[in-house]
């Protein structure tokens, strides 16, 4: 065993792999954050509160209805994903034309909400969620002991992520989307309902931010401001890939959550700074981000 | 139309002189924390056990009339300090009670002796509100760090936890708790291998359990509270510490945090409180008024330490018929003997300090929970003179030997 700047290298090594598990809820957020801006030009400053209802949902499946942590895998997403659906009719598709930070204020507005009502109906201190039977224990890798559920994580959030940036940048569905997204009139001459494929989009985006919640919830405190917590970072992520690049917000999820994990070795107090200072760095050197196209 | 405006005015004067001349007008504001991650052991619960209290004491019968006001300190020193400052110079508000944030409480601690205002602190932990930075104006009701320390701390060391890693929360309480709680195990003949601070309201403790795991420490002390307690003790659980045989100390838990843990996780955690809502029939009836503004929640030792001071508080007003000079207040309140339905009997030292016993819990099994909030089972009492830090081991200034 060799040291690493006076830490053993079998702690580095942890490090490492928990870092990249945190990296998998910032690569889903942040890809959901991706999407949506990519395609609908929106901020979506609910994907907090969207990841926090869908643990909430899955802890609501489980309790109320005794539904289990895999179908709520299912399910929560499609709920949430239908929430949002009406969130773009109701509100986000009257705004389109409108500047940016419109969206904005709308979107953190409706974030307040749904966390106030959220937390007047469940409190603030977080309700138990258990890790699924079949993932529990785990296994010692040598360097460290890595819970089976930890596991799931990282190998289904890279599923996710893979699948989504292939069927964004690789299928004839995601090149319409793309296609729509440069310019929607032209799109629309070609027969395609594009007003019906942002929503959709929409809806999609938010769903990932639900399933992230639903994977979240065995793990992290379920309550209202678990999103809150977690989207700060989520953006900062987003504005270090680049605002709207796919790979770009998949690749820095990962990479960051690496960052933070050594963070925490090196200088634990920092740990939660740490990405802001890369983000003013990058912001200085690469204003579009590490993925990004300038505009 | 002027002269009337005049005499409409004269008139009202005249009736607020006529109020005041008869009753005593008291304010009293609850401060706490009431969307953030301390909401639920203080917060709007806080503000129900102040109006309890004041209904109990009937103030009428007494010449005073009490009003509460309360407000979100949003768990930030400067929030909470520009409140108390308001509160104290524009709405005349006498009394600030709760603040269950420490570095919060700190400041609001230098609020009031500067305003010469009473401070009633039921949710902070800090025990330098009593030692190094102790004030005329302020009465630390309901625990502290050093009694949370001494109970939790000591009955680990005594039974084999002679080796302890903490997981610290960065800032003014965990670092008090961590330091309270290492000169128990040191004085117990324990060691403390290592401590990692983290920031407050972190959500992943994966890396800081791993390195507590990595310490082969017997103890993890978790100097932290709330929400970053909760996801500490949940993530352990997945990470193997307990069934590796390493146990945790939750040095600051809550039942509120047992609630959201659930008992299969949070089960065989020791832990120390001054308050249960199921140890007497005088608490269960106090709970059972409580939750009528909070259903299905218990009330927690914050809550109950609210109720107990804005009683204490309202006695030595009336006993006063002043509520303007805290100092004068407060030591009225160190004067008379505590008394009320929740904490029973005890008294408030020279220092600022409330003498009451302190329980020693352990969480119930599951199938050892007959209803809902049937959480603790108790382990031990720590006598009044024992659960507190002897008077002149703080350093307090305001005691003379």
């Amino acid at each position: 065993m060799f040291t690493i700047l006076g830490h053993p290298s079998q702690q580095l090594f942890g490090q490492l792999l928990l870092g990249l598990i945190n990296g998998s809820f910032y690569a889903l957020l942040s890809l959901g954050l991706a999407v949506i801006f990519g395609m609908l030009n929106i901020i979506n400053f609910t994907h907090g509160a969207q990841y926090m209802m869908g643990a909430f949902v899955a802890y609501i499946l489980l309790n109320y209805l005794g539904i289990n942590y895999w179908l709520a895998l299912i399910i929560a997403p499609i709920v949430i994903g239908a929430i949002g659906v009406v969130i773009e009719r109701l509100f986000l598709a009257r705004i389109r034309q409108l500047d940016h930070l419109y969206g904005l204020i709308l979107t953190f507005g409706l974030a307040l909400i749904i966390e106030g009502l959220f937390r007047n109906y469940y409190g603030s201190s977080g309700q138990p969620y258990a890790v699924p039977d079949s993932l529990q224990g785990g296994h010692n890798l040598g360097f460290m002991f890595l819970p089976n559920y930890r596991a799931w994580v990282i190998a289904f959030s890279l599923v996710v992520c893979f699948a989504t940036w292939f069927a964004i940048e690789r299928t004839r569905l995601g090149s319409y989307l793309r296609a729509a997204t440069e310019n929607p009139t032209l799109v629309r001459a070609f027969g395609i309902n594009v007003p019906r494929m942002v929503t959709l989009t929409y809806g999609f985006g938010v769903g990932l931010a639900a399933l992230a919640g639903v994977m979240a919830a065995p793990i992290y405190n379920v309550s209202p401001q678990m999103g809150s917590d977690l989207i700060i970072v989520v953006f900062a992520v987003v504005v270090i890939g680049g605002m709207g690049s796919i790979m770009g917000a998949i690749l820095t999820g990962f990479a960051l959550g690496i960052v933070e994990g050594l963070t925490k070795v090196f200088f634990p107090e920092a740990s939660n700074t740490v990405i802001f200072a890369i983000m003013i760095v990058v912001l200085l050197l690469r204003p579009a981000g590490l993925f990004g196209r300038s505009v | 139309m002027r002269v009337a405006t005049g005499l409409a005015f004269a008139a009202a004067m005249l009736m607020t002189t006529a109020v005041r001349a008869e009753d005593l007008a008291v304010k009293i504001g609850v401060l706490s924390d009431m969307s953030g991650l301390y909401a639920d052991l203080g917060g709007p619960g806080s503000v129900t056990a102040a109006k309890l209290a004041v209904e109990d004491f009937n103030p009428a019968a007494h010449g005073l009339k009490v009003e509460i006001v309360s407000a979100d300190m949003q768990n930030k020193p400067d929030v909470g300090a520009n409140v108390a400052r308001q509160w104290f110079d524009v709405d005349h508000v006498d009394m600030i009670i709760d603040v269950p944030n420490s570095g919060v409480a700190l400041a609001v601690n230098e609020v009031a002796r500067e305003k010469n205002k009473v401070f009633i602190v039921s949710g902070a932990a800090s025990s330098d509100l009593t030692g190094a930075k102790c004030s005329p104006d302020t009465i630390h009701w309901t625990y502290d760090t050093w009694m949370l320390a001494n109970g939790t701390g000591k009955a680990l060391v005594k039974s084999g936890g002679d080796t302890w890693f903490f997981l610290t929360a960065d800032y003014a309480f965990g670092h008090a708790l961590e330091r309270d709680t290492t000169a128990v195990i040191l004085a117990n003949g324990g060691k403390v291998l290592g401590s990692v601070s983290h920031p407050l309201n972190t959500s992943d403790f994966s890396s800081f359990l791993l390195q507590a795991q990595a310490s082969k420490a017997k103890v993890i002390g978790l100097a932290n509270a709330g929400g970053d307690t909760i996801n500490s003790i949940k993530q352990g659980a997945e990470f193997g510490i307990t069934s590796g045989g390493q146990q945790f100390a939750g040095l600051l838990v809550f039942i509120s945090d047992v609630g959201s843990l659930g008992l299969k996780t949070a089960q065989g955690l020791v832990l120390t409180e001054t308050w249960y809502w199921d140890m007497t029939d005088a608490n269960r009836a106090f709970t059972k008024r409580w939750q009528a503004s909070h259903a299905g929640k218990f009330p927690t030792m914050v809550h109950a330490g609210v109720y107990s001071g804005v009683l204490h508080y309202l006695k030595a007003v009336a006993a006063l018929k002043a509520a303007s000079d805290g100092k004068a207040v407060v030591a009225k309140m160190k004067e008379m003997p505590t008394d009320d339905p929740l904490f029973g009997k005890g008294s408030v030292r020279a220092d600022g300090r409330t003498i009451h016993p302190a329980y020693l819990f352990e969480v119930k099994k599951p199938e050892e929970s007959k209803y809902p909030g049937d959480d603790y089972k108790l382990r031990a009492t720590i006598a009044a003179d024992e659960a507190f830090r002897p008077l002149k081991a703080g350093g307090c200034p305001l005691v003379t030997n």
